[in-house]
């Protein structure tokens, strides 16, 4: 049975098409799987009939020989998603019940070409956070625990549930999204990899907003290759999102193996951050080495504005996230906590249904928007945006193909551990990946080594702007030269 | 523009305790684009359907849901303001205005704020007797309309009826350049009639297809502008009247007794007659206006615009002055038949058949009157362009006279017919046979001898004979030709 979810994504592929084993079959390994791992609380809702259902139709797809990209293939969807017919609540109290009669572009899209749903994954609230820990499911626990160690470690976030159910073989591959590294840094702390696309590439329709100038949809897989499939099958053009891009989407699966010979890798000296840890900053050197040793050309570059990145990110997606929140009044679906009156009822409405974290960027949004205040904050983060996007064009037209990175400062830290820490220290869990967002650039997590105490660490790659496929063929010959080794001990 | 340099007739002013007082008034109009489908969504924008019948997943609400700009909308808001000789800028900005209420599923409405698709125009608008004034517009700008709340259902509870969340409005801002509420009046008539005669608003303002916010302030002539009272929402024109009327001698009075104005928001309540408080400048809610990030800047190509300008129809002051000019009505009747663009083409229709002077009496006179005597709209007439042209060819061709020529109107209206046949198969032809009347002429004065005597002391008495002979000949016989008989044979 194990065996079954060995296989990779474009392994099972073959074995599917080969009927060595049915879609049903290895469907129901996954379903196994999934209750045997509760534990990790990275599903927060199964959905094993609408599973079964989808595989046996698969399988006559197959049959007749009508197989889809995904078809047959169990996956896990991101509870930002919005599922037709399957409950939905961005792992929010406000969202309580709420079963939407529609389903989201991508996830629509993934469905069409054969996917099989194994249930809702766990996030932070609403996407706001970096450990998964605003959830109100709970904390999805990393599958990687440090050696000797029984401490329980977060998953990252937001796609917290993504990251720990691909690394723990709960699910083949999984939809997460990337507002400002939630699918980048959870990918890194659980040694999987996360694709951010490039902003308009996959259809934000039916996704939960966040911040909607930042918010990306992308995979997360166990390699690159399935990452590379994952994204395919998730792009493309959506009428119903006016942000979303008229534009071809490549065969990314075949940038896999593609030589990066002569390509331009930029080191940029700003994210030498202080305080980094010896060990990322070895990590990336060798990172650097190996793609030198593919025959890249690794140059130094400069990002000067880096440092604004932050600050302005917690101004930009506070902002919209305040707005984008406020249709959840209680009136028309999820949570409704009655009132004398109607203020009433919004104001215990609200209060009942957003975590702290969620309330403090409703507040911090209002906040930066309000008279008075809107052109110190506001107004000046999206300068600071603009200048963040400039240094980027700038890069890339000296010739630089892709920015080497760290992903995240550090490997993953255990639950509660920061429960003392301020909102701003857990912010700094971003300060690699915000400036992707900002700038909306497509970037990729990949492991690369791990941590002096066996945890996974990742580099990050970021590109030009709908070149995904540099990304792909880059973060490919990383995963090589790093020789694997990313998949957890099985303890729960 | 005009607004500090005009001086108005001092019978604009208004008489106080203290001398003379200036009404300064500006308006926000908002008009219903005609669409068939809403602003950002494709649901329908019929009216009277059942309650919440006209709603999609964007005007709900529902989470995820996206707006996609309808191109229509924005064609209308360019030629709206083609007709009112705007600046039409090619590229404008749509931005979030927050509010809570249950009416406003997103928690916030669409609509333009720093930069409107329209730009600064002007409207001519003519106020009788040869008197007109230059009114500036500020702007147009693009927005959703709200649901509609309903509290009068339930002693308990309050509805919402989305059918109307998300039509779309054109906010056409005015600059205070009014000085009485018959200028408002008139002002509001004539971009009625501007928006009715392009097809980008019906005007119809007992659906609240077109309503008005008034900014009323009083001063002294020559003063600086004082204090203004915004009055929300008012839906007829002759409302819009009694709202400023009231509103300014309110403002008057306070101002007589030594007191101040508040800034604030007003409403009108026809029944009592008195404008009420909303909320002090204090209760203003902070909008926290931002660039709404789901939609990008509206693009418009220059050749788009081009190509709307010269599609635009006639419009009402061109139409009036070709009217003055080709048919040598008056002024008054030139306004009058274009205030509609359907009644102007009627009239064209009726012109076409004989003396255009004629044309206009009959087409004011008796046709406009009877249909506003029975509240008819001029395409549901009784009576055809083409049979009332032809009654006027009758009339001036002296085949009937003026007096038959109403008995044939009545006939037209409540029977129908050719008013040819008609006057030939009823014999309704005037008699024109100078031995006929002749005859009757000599009945009469041989029967009336002491009339005739007094005829010949005061010959204004010939029309007591010309009255009996007409009466004596079923009014067949031809006026003119009566006159000229009697005189000859009286000898005066």
């Amino acid at each position: 049975m194990s065996d079954l979810l060995d296989f990779t994504f474009a392994d099972a592929r073959k074995k599917l098409a080969a009927k060595d084993f049915s879609a049903v079959e290895l469907t129901q390994a996954y379903l196994d799987a999934l209750e045997a791992g509760r534990g990790l609380n990275a599903y927060v809702l199964e959905t094993p009939e609408v599973a079964l259902e989808r595989a046996a139709a698969s399988d006559q797809r197959i049959a007749r020989g009508e197989a889809g990209a995904l078809e047959g293939l169990p996956l896990g969807v991101k509870d930002l998603f919005c599922t037709e017919g399957v409950r939905t609540t961005a792992c929010s109290k406000i969202l309580d019940g709420f079963t939407p009669p529609y389903e989201s572009f991508v996830t629509e899209k993934m469905r069409a070409a054969g996917a099989v749903m194994l249930g809702k994954l766990n996030n932070d609230e609403f996407a706001m956070g970096s450990s998964n820990e605003s959830s109100c499911f709970g904390t999805p626990v990393n599958p990687w625990r440090k050696t000797g160690s029984e401490a329980a470690l977060v998953a990252g976030g937001s796609s917290g549930g993504s990251a720990a159910a691909v690394a723990a073989r709960l699910c083949l591959g999984a939809t997460a999204t990337d507002t400002g590294g939630s699918i980048r840094q959870p990918a890194a702390f659980t040694g999987t990899v996360g694709i951010k696309p490039t902003y308009g590439r996959c259809s934000r329709w039916g996704v939960v907003a966040f911040a909607s100038s930042l918010d990306q949809a992308g995979p997360i897989a166990r390699d690159v290759r399935d990452a590379a499939i994952l994204l395919g099958a998730m792009s493309g053009h959506d009428p119903r999102d006016s942000t979303s891009v008229e534009r071809e989407v490549p065969d990314f699966e075949a940038a896999v193996g593609r030589s990066v010979k002569g390509l331009r890798i930029g080191l940029p000296k700003e994210y030498r951050v202080d305080g980094m840890p010896a060990e990322i900053e070895a990590l990336w050197e060798q990172g650097a080495a190996w793609l030198r040793a593919a025959g890249a050309e690794v140059v130094e570059v400069s990002l000067p504005h880096t440092k604004y990145a932050l600050p302005a990110y917690y101004i930009v997606a506070p902002a919209e996230a305040s707005s984008n929140l406020a249709r959840y009044d209680g009136v028309r679906y999820g949570l409704r906590v009655p009132g004398r009156d109607v203020v009433e009822m919004y104001e215990k409405t609200r209060a009942a249904g957003f975590g702290d974290e969620v309330r403090r960027r409703i507040m911090i949004g209002t906040y930066v928007l309000s008279a008075g205040y809107y052109d110190a904050y506001y107004v000046r983060a999206q300068k600071v945006r603009t200048l963040i996007k400039r240094d980027f064009e700038t890069v890339f037209a000296d010739g630089v193909d892709a920015i080497l990175t760290p992903a995240t400062p550090s490997a993953a830290f255990g639950i509660g551990e920061n429960a003392n820490a301020s909102p701003v220290e857990m912010y700094l869990n971003d300060v690699f990946t915000v400036t992707v967002n900002m700038a909306g650039l497509p970037g990729v997590a990949v492991p690369a080594g791990k941590s002096a105490d066996g945890l996974p660490l990742a580099l990050q790659l970021i590109g030009r702007p709908f070149d995904e496929e540099t990304l792909v063929s880059t973060a490919a010959v990383i995963e090589d030269a790093a020789g694997g080794g990313f998949t957890p001990e099985r303890w729960w | 523009m005009n607004a500090p340099s005009r001086v108005p007739a001092s019978s604009k002013l208004i008489p106080g305790a203290t001398g003379d007082w200036e009404v300064v008034i500006g308006m926000e109009i908002h008009a219903q684009v005609t669409s068939e489908a809403k602003l950002f969504s494709g649901s329908s924008t019929g009216f009277g359907a059942p309650p919440n019948s006209h709603v999609s997943l964007v005007d709900a609400a529902m989470p995820g849901m996206l707006p996609v700009l309808n191109h229509e909308c924005v064609r209308q808001a360019i030629r709206s303001g083609l007709a009112i000789n705007a600046q039409i800028n090619l590229v404008s900005t749509f931005d979030r205005k927050n509010y809570f209420y249950p009416d406003l599923p997103q928690g916030y409405q669409i609509s333009q704020y720093k930069s409107p698709i329209v730009g600064e125009g002007e409207v001519t608008v003519d106020l009788g007797e040869g008197e007109s004034i230059v009114v500036g517009v500020e702007r147009i700008h693009l927005e959703q309309d709200a649901g509609k709340s309903i509290h009068d259902q339930d002693p308990k509870l309050s509805f919402v009826d989305l059918n109307r969340s998300g039509v779309a409005l054109m906010e056409i801002v005015s600059k205070p350049d009014l000085r009485s509420s018959e200028e408002a009046k008139a002002y509001v008539t004539k971009l009625r009639t501007i928006l009715r005669y392009i097809g980008a608003c019906d005007g119809d303002m007992d659906k609240g297809n077109l309503r008005a916010d008034v900014n009323v302030s009083v001063r002294k002539p020559g003063a600086p502008l004082g204090t203004r009272c915004e009055i929300k929402n008012v839906n007829s024109i002759r409302f819009i009247g009694q709202a400023i009327e009231i509103e300014a001698r309110r403002q008057i009075e306070i101002l007589e007794d030594g007191g101040t104005i508040d800034q604030e928001t007003r409403l009108f309540d026809p029944s009592k007659g008195e404008t009420r408080s909303m909320r002090s400048k204090e209760e203003a809610h902070d909008y926290r206006y931002f660039p709404d990030p789901d939609l990008l800047p509206l693009k418009i190509a220059q050749a788009e615009v081009d190509e709307l300008r010269a599609a635009l129809p006639e419009l009402p002051d061109a139409k009036k002055t070709r009217f003055i000019a080709d048919y040598g009505v008056t002024p008054y009747d030139a306004m009058v038949l274009t205030l509609e663009r359907e009644s102007a083409d009627f009239f064209e229709a009726v012109a076409k058949h004989g003396d255009p002077k004629l044309a206009a009496n009959w087409t004011i006179n008796e046709l406009f009157g009877r249909l506003n005597k029975q509240g008819l709209a001029i395409e549901a007439s009784p009576v055809s362009a083409a049979q009332l042209g032809g009654l006027i060819s009758l009339v001036s061709e002296g085949v009937i006279s003026g007096k038959i020529a109403k008995d044939l109107f009545e006939i037209l209206w409540t029977e129908g017919g050719d008013p040819r046949e008609l006057v030939e198969s009823r014999g309704l032809r005037q008699v024109t046979d100078v031995g006929a009347i002749e005859k009757v002429c000599d009945e009469v004065i041989a029967a009336n001898p002491e009339k005739v005597a007094q005829a010949k002391a005061k010959p204004t008495l010939i029309g007591w004979f010309v009255g009996q002979v007409m009466k004596a000949s079923g009014g067949k016989a031809n006026p003119q030709a009566v006159n000229d008989l009697l005189k000859r044979k009286l000898e005066i």
